[in-house]
């Protein structure tokens, strides 16, 4: 795939003319008010459901019925396109199965039973057992014993519902969301380098930029409307803009690209390092110096930090699985380790114990000149032959294409953005190489300005504006605050009215924790919320035994029923995106709002309505008492006299406290933002629902949406994470926090854009985040206790990391890498885009892609049934030969939206051991005919 | 909607789906519609290696071994209601399309020569192995309605392209930039129909209410331009030239035109 491959590029060029920044808009691009038309539709503005694009529609209804969608010209993410996913936005509602009543697992006795069948109950009949389950799991286990599953599909508001909920209410921190499997190594290196999270630049970096590089980012089927602004860049000047596509097999960003890098998995590592050496030791004059100097700090860490697997003692594990999992407690190592631990006294063979797996975040500073010696031996020789991932291609052709990828990040005046998701992200090593990542652009004083930055991009519709923002993990609390920091959380206690200390400070367990959790019988009581982790979870046969097979109750929230719903005891139906109010917040920093457009479905009810009335079942007293917490010795303190001085009575409930309080009763409904406009919450929507006391549905009757809006958006004012006001986002279509004087921020940290960074008035930028911004000193062998700390206000970190083996490659009995991921028809677990008919027949099923000549050697033939193997679990698929996923020899790729392939059954839950993030990418496996 | 359980083999994975549609169409047959026709159908999609369509219809024998050979159920046995010869195999696309088995079980199966491996023989070095390559089956050709398919709209779509399994090769995609989005492009799917084999994947793929790209066969889809012009920018365009089968024509004098003359006053 030589340079000159694109020649149509060329001759497509000639509309090159048209400017792509700041152009006006056109004349049919409407303001955000509700259009009536002619046929009784209404128009109204709204967001995708789908990705982490965050793509604006435009949503027509008539008779309570979402009968169209389109595009939203005036959106500047997509400017009224789509991909067909968004285009089939108003389909994913009406689907046959949709879930349209609570169920439960009934015995004969008319009473719940594990091993009943689901039959329909009402919502107080739900509501009674889950309130009774919750009870005995409080009893016995304390707060710790309940967990919930989140996502970074909630709304804003659900997601700060559920977290005041599970953190003022029942003082639990078991709350995580399956963004964790997304984007958490970003988030882990964001903390770690910038001391706050989230990208710096936004997507004009895309049309300011002369160089695209994707590493472990399929954009062009996994953000289509991206890709396309990326594709129009290059058209518009196809000469100079350069997109470099580094994959571990063909996939269809390589369709653009001038350069594919097909490498070995995990050895972005070391191909990041080569960057850099060659920018250190053969180009020093690349290099920003004086950002360096006034912004940068030097840094280091542990690498003995384990894999984020269990040990292998658990009585869980078989036999084959703890031929993977005894890397957790010690490894060998290999000849490439020895290389790249050398630095560290390691030679071939030598074993390596994880003693730092329980605190796998230390790190210190370091000078240059460490840093410098650390990257020496990353080579062009040894990265090249570590890193080839195609058998066929030859090492001469592979170095020139590294040659080339570290000269255009070097030529100064080139603009370059790097572009990574899952590839990067899904990594045991992944909060290492997205710090790489900002290593090189750092190195360069390519960061933080339009068109250049290493630019994370996410998954999910709200995994920013929600799970991340709202902070819906473990550990976190609104604005970035953490649980285990006292101030934070006496900042969050203040601004909740809730006693001090009733904050658990112990974060809480992770979401692949949460799922062990169950399995050793601590957590008896999960929720699953706007998402579907039994199918989504690695080694996922532990999880879906456990679930069924012990003494625990399984509350799953959907509107259809996918695979956690069908091992659950109870299934709530919700109502969908446009059945409710929401916001979302995109990759780009960018908040959209929208406002409940139908009615929702059957007897379905908003995910909002769910949480606060299981909060009317729980008084103070239930929950505020003392309270054990295993690991904390001194559990939490009884905060009910504090409470009272609050003017809290024991038997008010959370409800009142937390959701019905006076401030919430100031928003009043109606409210002149929803007119002509539902809000089942607030004022019921005219269906007859019995609610979950008995008694017909008739609402809070107070603007629910705008006060939880209004009192999330008071955490991050004046601590650079400003929102602007609940009315402003229903005018406009979106806006990038910080919001500042009713601006938003295209570039952070840097002081010509971002009025924090002005503020800091430290220069050019300022690298304001506050965490982790005074570290130890020490050398790359480990901390200096003598030396004293060193103060990084306002600056950033270059971090030095080393490449590692994963702790699972193949070998002789399982000699295949198997990769996961999804396609661009298909929304992670299908459950919505599987039941819209017209993408159900695109693709109706994962196929297990792979190379001819593995095929011939496997003697399979294009369409055989297989058996996918690992040492964990397998699955059947079809072998596909052909197609959009060309994979080198060694790897196999199976998207994972499918539920007959549960190809999680099959994958590893090693995480990385910084962010808990789970790696998807690699495991080995192997495949013989089914 | 989604079937539940893992399928045992290729033919199953789609049986389930579409036994219905198959049945649908054999209760459609009422004897004694007048609509009985054994002629050859312009408009009917052949299993791969089939004989030109009116030397087709002559040889088939109608005993539907290529139907049951296909493992994927896609070739069915025309009925009344199909519009073309009664019991020649055929197959809808957009139903089930032809899911080009590489061993290509439906063609050696032929006893009549109907189908004839020598359409799709493998070359090796340019001479013919025997062996069916079922990327040389030429069942028809994709079309594409520009008006209906959502990538010329600008939609990030390509269902087509991405289910095409002759990727990137039959059809390909034009970069071309959105002039009011202005920072947008579409990414238009191009059929190219010396590789396309008319499997019909992407019509089955097509996300549209109607398919937006469809199979027609080729006698029907292609035109042809006349070898009088050759492209002077194209090298390649003379093989137009150089494969004109020579016609033999009668070798004629001028004189003996010029000599017969003699009809010119004929009377009647």
């Amino acid at each position: 795939m030589g340079l000159n491959r694109r020649d149509f590029v060329k001759t497509t060029a000639v509309a090159a003319a048209a400017t792509a920044i700041g152009m006006s808009l056109p004349n049919t691009m409407k303001a955000a008010n509700p259009e009536k038309s002619e046929g009784g539709w209404r128009w109204d503005k709204a967001v995708c459901r789908f990705c982490g694009t965050g793509c604006g529609i435009m949503v027509a209804t008539k008779d309570e019925k979402i009968v169209a969608v389109k595009g939203d010209p005036a959106a500047p993410v997509n400017r009224g396109l789509n991909c067909i996913k968004g285009y089939f936005n108003a389909k994913i509602m009406y689907g046959a199965d949709r879930l349209k009543q609570p169920l439960m697992r009934l015995g004969s006795d008319g009473k719940f039973s594990k091993t009943g069948k689901f039959k329909p109950v009402s919502w107080k009949v739900a509501y009674d057992e889950m309130e009774k389950q919750m009870r005995k799991t409080l009893k016995e286990l304390g707060p710790t014993g309940l967990g919930v599953f989140g996502s970074g599909q909630y709304t804003v508001q659900e997601g700060y519902a559920m977290a005041k909920l599970m953190k003022a209410g029942f003082r639990s921190n078991n709350l995580d969301p399956n963004a964790r499997h997304c984007m958490a190594s970003a988030v882990g290196a964001f903390i770690q380098t910038f001391g706050i999270d989230e990208p710096a630049g936004c997507y004009d970096d895309i049309e300011l930029t002369d160089t695209v590089v994707t590493w472990g980012a399929n954009m062009a089927e996994m953000h289509p409307v991206l890709w396309s602004r990326v594709t129009d860049r290059k058209l518009s000047d196809p000469d100079k803009v350069k997109i470099i596509n580094l994959s571990t097999y063909t996939n269809r960003c390589s369709d653009l690209a001038d350069v594919e890098l097909i490498f070995k998995p995990h050895t972005d590592l070391a191909i990041w390092n080569y960057i850099a050496r060659e920018i250190v030791y053969n180009n020093p004059e690349s290099m920003d110096q004086e950002f360096i100097d006034k912004y940068m700090q030097f840094a280091t860490g542990f690498v003995d930090t384990g894999y984020g697997m269990r040990t292998p003692d658990h009585p869980g594990f078989s036999d084959l699985e703890k031929q993977t999992v005894k890397k957790e407690v010690s490894k060998k190592i290999s000849k490439e380790e020895a290389v790249t631990l050398g630095y560290l006294g390691f030679k071939e063979g030598d074993t390596m114990e994880m003693k730092h797996r329980k605190t796998p975040k230390g790190h210190w500073a370091i000078s240059f000149e460490e840093f410098k010696k650390a990257l020496d031996p990353y080579t062009l020789n040894f990265v090249a032959r570590l890193a080839k991932g195609n058998d066929d291609e030859d090492l001469a052709s592979f170095k020139v294409k590294l040659k080339l990828l570290s000269s255009l990040y070097m030529e100064k005046n080139r603009k370059v953005v790097s572009f990574w998701t899952m590839g990067m992200n899904q990594h045991t090593r992944g909060v290492w190489v997205n710090e790489q990542a900002y290593m090189v652009h750092f190195l360069l004083g390519k960061q933080a300005k339009p068109g250049n930055g290493a630019f994370s991009l996410t998954g999910q519709p709200s995994a920013c504006g929600t799970a991340r923002e709202v902070g819906t993990f473990s550990h976190r609390l609104p604005a970035d605050m953490l649980v285990a920091n006292a101030k934070h959380r006496e900042v969050s206690e203040k601004l909740w009215k809730i006693p001090a200390k009733t904050i658990n400070p112990k974060p809480g367990s992770h979401i692949m924790k949460i799922f062990r959790d169950i399995e050793d019988k601590k957590i008896k009581f999960a929720w699953v919320n706007v998402c579907n982790p039994f199918m989504c979870t690695a080694n996922a046969k532990h999880w879906l035994k456990s679930a069924r097979n012990m003494d625990n109750f399984i509350v799953v929230s959907d509107s259809y029923p996918g695979v956690s719903a069908k091992v659950a005891d109870l299934v709530l139906p919700v109502a969908m995106i446009y059945e409710k109010w929401g916001a979302y917040g995109n990759a780009e920093r960018r908040t959209q709002h929208w406002k409940q457009q139908v009615v929702p479905v059957g007897q379905s009810m908003p995910d909002l309505w769910q949480y606060i009335e299981i909060a009317k079942r729980f008084k103070l007293k239930d929950v505020w008492g003392a309270q054990k917490i295993p690991g904390l010795d001194a559990g939490l303190p009884d905060v009910l006299d504090e409470a009272k001085k609050l003017g809290y009575s024991p038997d008010d409930t959370l409800y009142d406290v937390l959701f019905a309080n006076e401030e919430a009763r100031s928003y009043t409904w109606p409210d002149p933002i929803g007119e002509g406009f539902h809000n089942t919450e607030v004022a019921g929507d005219g269906r007859t629902i019995m609610g979950t006391n008995g008694e017909e549905w008739k609402g809070y009757g107070f603007f629910i949406q705008k006060y939880l809006w209004e009192e999330y958006r008071s955490f991050g004012e004046g601590h650079a994470h400003d929102y602007a006001d609940f009315d402003t986002y229903h005018k406009v279509r979106g806006l990038k926090w910080p919001v500042v004087d009713g601006k938003e921020t295209q570039w952070r940290f840097n002081s010509k854009y971002d009025p924090y960074a002005r503020k800091a008035d430290v220069g050019e930028f300022a690298f304001y985040g506050k965490a982790l911004k005074s570290i130890a000193k020490g050398n790359l062998q480990g901390i200096d206790q003598s030396a004293g700390k060193v103060d990084l206000t306002n600056k950033a970190k270059i971090f030095f990391r080393p490449y590692m083996d994963p702790p699972e490659m193949p070998n002789k009995d399982y000699p295949l890498w198997l990769c996961t991921g999804r396609v661009l028809e298909h929304w992670h677990s299908g459950t919505m885009t599987m039941r819209v008919p017209e993408l159900y027949r695109a693709v109706p099923e994962a196929l297990c892609y792979m190379h001819p000549d593995d095929a011939v050697k496997l003697n399979l033939q294009q369409g055989d049934l297989i058996w996918v193997d690992s040492r964990r679990g397998k699955v059947k698929a079809h072998v596909e030969t052909r197609g959009r996923n060309r994979v080198p020899k060694g790897l196999v790729y199976v998207p994972w939206f499918d539920e007959k392939v549960l190809i999680n059954k099959v994958c590893l839950d090693a995480t990385d051991p910084i962010s808990k993030q789970t790696d998807f990418k690699k495991c080995a496996v192997r495949i013989y005919k089914a | 909607m989604a079937a539940k359980q893992n399928m045992n083999s290729r033919r199953d994975a789609l049986k389930t789906l579409f036994r219905g549609a198959g049945l649908l169409s054999l209760g459609g047959a009422v004897w004694g519609s007048t609509a009985v026709t054994l002629k050859a159908s312009e408009l009917t999609l052949r299993p791969p290696g089939a004989l030109d369509e009116y030397h087709f219809v002559k040889a088939c024998i109608r005993c539907g071994t290529c139907v049951e050979a296909c493992p994927y159920d896609t070739l069915q046995l025309a009925t009344l209601d199909d519009h073309t010869a009664i019991g020649t195999p055929f197959f809808k696309p957009r139903l089930i399309p032809c899911y080009m088995c590489t061993d290509v079980p439906c063609v050696p199966v032929c006893p009549s020569g109907a189908l004839d491996v020598k359409k799709i023989a493998k070359q090796n070095d340019g001479v013919k192995t025997g062996k069916p390559d079922i990327n040389k089956a030429k069942m028809g050709v994709a079309m594409l309605d520009q008006e209906a398919c959502l990538a010329y709209w600008g939609i990030q779509c390509d269902a087509c392209y991405r289910a095409c399994p002759l990727f990137g090769e039959a059809i390909t995609l034009e970069f071309k930039r959105n002039e009011r989005t202005g920072k947008h492009a579409f990414l238009k799917p191009v059929v190219h129909r010396d590789i396309c084999t008319g499997c019909g994947l992407c019509e089955h793929a097509c996300v549209t209410e109607k398919a937006a790209i469809f199979v027609l066969p080729r006698s029907v889809a292609t035109g042809k331009v006349g070898a009088h012009y050759i492209k002077g920018w194209d090298k390649d365009d003379e093989e137009r030239l150089r494969n004109l089968k020579e016609k033999k024509t009668e070798e004629s004098s001028p004189e003996d035109e010029l000599n017969d003359w003699e009809y010119l006053l004929d009377d009647e």
